[in-house]
Order: C-alpha cells, then structure tokens, then sequence
C-alpha cells in the first residue's frame, strides 16, 4: 500500500509550552488510513494537549500538523460534563452539531450496540452506554479519522475488553484511522498497530512487541511492562480471551507522573480489588 | 385598548416573558446566573450615562451591559481573581457607581432610582410597546438562528469546535441579546429582578422537558403566564407590578417541582 496516498494526518515538530511549562516538544506523529496508533503516557503527559492540537483547536507554538480538508474527523472527547440542568435526550445528542436523519441516528447507534437507548436521557446514561453513544455520534459524520480520547473512561473492565472490540470491529468496516489515547496500556496493546509512547516528547515508538521492550517504555510503566508482553501475545490469536485474564485496570496507574510498580505476575492473576494495587506493590 | 395603561403593560411584560424564558436556559446551563446579574447591575450604570450623556436609556443600557458583558469575558481570562470575586466586584461597582453619578447629574433620585431598580412597567408608552415587542420578534429569531451552535458548545466547547459549529460567533450573539432583553426587562421588573425573569422560568420548565427545545418552548410559555398572572396579581393585590410577577414565577417554579412527582403517583395508581 503507499502509504503517501492513505496518510491521514501528520504533525511535524509540534512544540507547546504553557505558563513556562513545555508541555509538548518536537512531536511528530501520523496516523495512516485503516491504522490503530495508540498514544500512551502517564497522567499530564501532555495526551490531550497533543489531540487538541491535532484536531485544530490548538496553535502549537512551533511545527505544523497537516490533514487534508478531505479528510473528516470523528472526535470522542475524554469527558462529558453534562450539566444535569440540561434535559437532552441520546436522539438529540445525535444531532448536536450536524441534521442527521433518524435512520441514519439508528443505524449509527445500532453499530455500537446502543440502539435500545436513542430515547434515554444522556444524564442517565452509564459509563458504557455514554462511550457507546459519543462513538455512534462520531461514526454519522462517515468519519475518516477517528480520534479516541480516553475511550474507555468510565467503563469497568469487562466493557473495556468489549469496547476494544467494537474499536477493532468500526476500523475493520468503515477502513478509517484510529487515533487512540489511553493513560493505561493493557487491553489496549492488543488492537493496536502502533504505540506512541508520550510524556511531553516521545519516549518511543513502534509495534506494541518492540515498545514494551523499550528502556523509556519500562522506566514509565515500570515492570508491569513483561505482563503487557505477554498479553499481548496470549490474546495475539483469540480477542475474546482478553477478558479471562484482565490485569488490574489500576495497578499501574502512574499518579502525577509517579509510577506504581507493580509486578507483573501478582496483578495479572488477581482479580481487581481496590486493595490490590497496595498489596502488589 | 392600547389606550389603556395597564393593558399596555400587561402587553409589554408578556413580551419580555416570552423571551427572557428562551434566553434564561442558556444561563442556567452554562451556570451563568450570577454572569446574568453583573450584566443586570451594570444597566443602572447605564441608566446614569444615558441621563448625561442625554440619550435614550434603553440604547445607554445596552451599550453599557453589552460592553460589562465583554470585558467579563476578557477579564476572566487575564485577571487571576477567581470567576466569582470578578463578578462581585464589578457587578457592585456598576451598581454604586450608577447611583453615585446619577446623584452627581442632580436627577432626584427618589422614585426615579426606585423604577430603575424594581421596575415601572404602568408607566410604558405606546411606542415602548412597539420597541418590546418588535425587539422580542427579533430576539427570537436571531435565538432561534443560533440556537443550535449554542446548544453545542453548551454541551461540549471542544467538540462543537472540532465539527465547525460557529463557538465564539454564537456566544457574542447571545450576549447580544441578553443585553437587549436586560435593557427591555428593566421597565418591567427592574435591573434587581431581570434576572429572576431569566432564571426561574428557565427552571420551572427544567424538570418537564425532555430536549433542550422542549425547555426552551416552556420557559417561554411559563415566563408569559408569570408576567400576566403577575400582572393581574399586582391589580387585585395593589402591590408593586415588577415583584408581582417575580413572586409569580416563583409560584408556577413551586408548581413544576410537584407536576412530575405527582404525575407518577396518578400513573401508579391507574
């Protein structure tokens, strides 16, 4: 495939600094059409800084990002701050910004498993159900590019697995990029063509196998870093066996850039508990 | 019948419910309320300008809230004060500073400052009559026009944003328009109580609507029955016309809270 032709967006040395804080250095990165990159890297790594600027609705000080007018973005926002003042209802939330029909609104939600809900009201909505929904809104616009931030969040870890699979399922049927981020690195590892390994500059790039094998890869996600290997061959071959061995969702975790260690073995077997993470580390 | 005083302040205070219900969702939304009041305390400051300036009040009034209304904006992004403290300040200043040149201008400042403050709707005239109402049409057009980009970026700025939904453009307008309907609310219910005309409406018609749409639609409809039960109220009552209708709406709000409950218990005992 040439790659020239199906590049979707690419930056070039995207620099940001805020508030004398340099939150994004010389950043280059790509997605190419029918891709899954994950971008990864601790809490404040500078993930959604990176997304902001990729989707236009930041001026990074130095480098340039480049997407062809063409090219139409689906974006899912990391939160959702519905204000419980507003009644809207996962039919209108559909039409937020574009007049789609309703056949259109149904089909969309159909794809994500959420067409029993197009009359609930988005306030009442779980984590999962909320997920499914901003990514059937995403699919209307027919989306080239999809940019995931934090598709996840919110969901408890057996929907994770689930929405992993959905993610994999949209890219396989619509051919369009995927742009994900995620703050944690198991699951996800699994799906993804590229890893993109983020912490205010790129620590590394590549194929999950090689990232995970990474010096910078390790020093930010600690020894839970063999465990992802081995994941990420276990379920190489079957998707659906990644929800029997779900390590801990939190065990690694790195507050404020602090990394959690944790060692592989202890977490990948135990069921998550709150208390796991303490007694592993 | 235009002849009559109080049918033309009747007709003049259904016109400013009508759309102060529509524009007062957007407030309540996007948690704006105390925003609205600053805007509404700064028009006395207009009022004040407008008297030396010697120019129509009503236009004095909207230049002044609209321009408070921008330099809040910008304010909130330079000055490290928290949003609250901002709004306090200068919302107090306007007010004070109102009263201060009003005073200074030799205007007596007894029932004088008292409409400006509650509000004088039984002393609109004819063509008052025609400026609210021709003014509301126009509001409600414009509203509806950007009524969708607002929805939008109400919900998520970035998102509207990255779908090419018009954010800033959208927000200058409503500010527009929130000065208009600040600058007309003034003769009914006064700059202490617009915003009561923006904000309870708005929240009586929250718990009974399913769409934004819905809400918007209501708080219209809620905003005209306050304004012509307030009306009637103050008549039979003999009370001051402007809190009249804001205890009105008080009321109809006090309604909406038992409508769905008591609208459960009927369906469970069918």
């Amino acid at each position: 495939m040439n790659t020239e032709s199906t590049r979707l967006i690419e930056a070039r040395g995207v620099s940001i600094r805020r508030k004398g804080r340099q939150l994004l250095h010389a950043i280059d990165i790509s997605v190419d059409r029918g891709e899954v990159v994950t971008l990864i890297g601790p809490n404040g790594a500078g993930k959604t800084t990176l997304v902001r600027v990729l989707l236009g609705l930041l001026q990074p000080d130095s480098g340039r990002v480049q997407r062809d007018t063409s090219v139409r973005v689906g974006y899912v926002p990391q939160h959702l701050h519905l204000n419980s003042t507003m009644p809207i209802s996962v039919k209108r939330m559909m039409g937020l910004t574009g007049r789609p029909s309703l056949n259109a609104i149904k089909a969309a939600l159909e794809e994500t498993g959420a067409e029993k809900l197009i009359e609930a009201r988005m306030s009442d909505l779980s984590g999962g159900e909320l997920r499914r929904v901003l990514l059937s809104r995403a699919l209307l616009r027919h989306p080239d590019l999809l940019i995931l931030d934090e598709p996840v969040q919110g969901v408890d870890y057996i929907g994770e697995a689930d929405l992993y699979a959905l993610i994999a399922e949209i890219v396989g049927r619509h051919g369009c990029g995927v742009l994900m981020v995620s703050h944690d690195l198991h699951i996800v590892m699994a799906a993804t063509d590229r890893v993109v390994c983020l912490n205010h500059h790129i620590c590394c790039t590549g194929v999950p196998q090689e990232v995970v094998g990474h010096d910078e890869f390790q020093r930010l996600f600690g020894t839970r870093a063999g465990a992802v290997t081995a994941l990420y061959q276990h379920s190489h071959d079957h998707v659906h066996e990644s929800a029997d061995v779900v390590p801990v969702p939190e065990a690694v975790v790195p507050v404020s850039g602090e990394v959690v260690a944790a060692t592989g073995e202890n977490t990948y077997r135990r069921m998550p508990h709150p208390g796991g993470q303490r007694d592993a580390g | 019948m235009l002849d009559d005083f109080f049918v033309r302040a009747l007709l003049v205070s259904v016109g400013i419910g009508a759309v102060a219900g529509p524009l007062g969702c957007f407030l309540l939304w996007r948690r704006m309320a105390y925003f609205g009041d600053t805007m509404a305390h700064s028009a006395l400051l207009g009022v004040a300008l407008g008297i030396i300036l010697g120019t129509s009040p009503i236009v004095s009034v909207f230049a002044i809230v609209f321009i408070a209304a921008l330099s809040l904006l910008f304010l909130q992004k330079v000055v490290h004060l928290a949003s609250d403290t901002l709004l306090g300040l200068l919302s107090h200043s306007a007010l004070a500073l109102g009263v201060v040149i009003l005073a200074l201008s030799g205007s007596t400042l007894g029932h004088g400052l008292l409409s400006y403050l509650f509000g004088d709707v039984l002393a609109v005239t004819r063509g008052d009559l025609i400026v609210v109402w021709a003014g509301g049409l126009v509001c409600l057009a414009v509203l509806a026009y950007i009524w969708r980009p607002l929805v939008a970026l109400t919900v998520h700025e970035d998102l509207a944003r990255a779908e090419d939904s018009p954010v800033e453009r959208s927000q200058i307008i409503y500010m527009i328009l929130i000065a208009g309907a600040v600058a007309a609310g003034m003769k009914v219910v006064g700059v202490l109580l617009i915003v009561a005309l923006l904000i309870i409406p708005a929240a009586a018609a929250q718990s009974l609507s399913r769409t934004p749409e819905q809400m918007a639609v209501l708080a219209a409809v809620i905003g005209m029955l306050a304004s012509s039960g307030g009306m009637y109220g103050s008549l039979v009552l003999d009370t001051p016309s402007g809190p009249t209708i804001v205890v009105m709406a008080l009321i109809l709000f006090l309604v909406s809270l038992v409508i769905r409950p008591l609208s459960r218990v009927l369906e469970s005992v069918q």
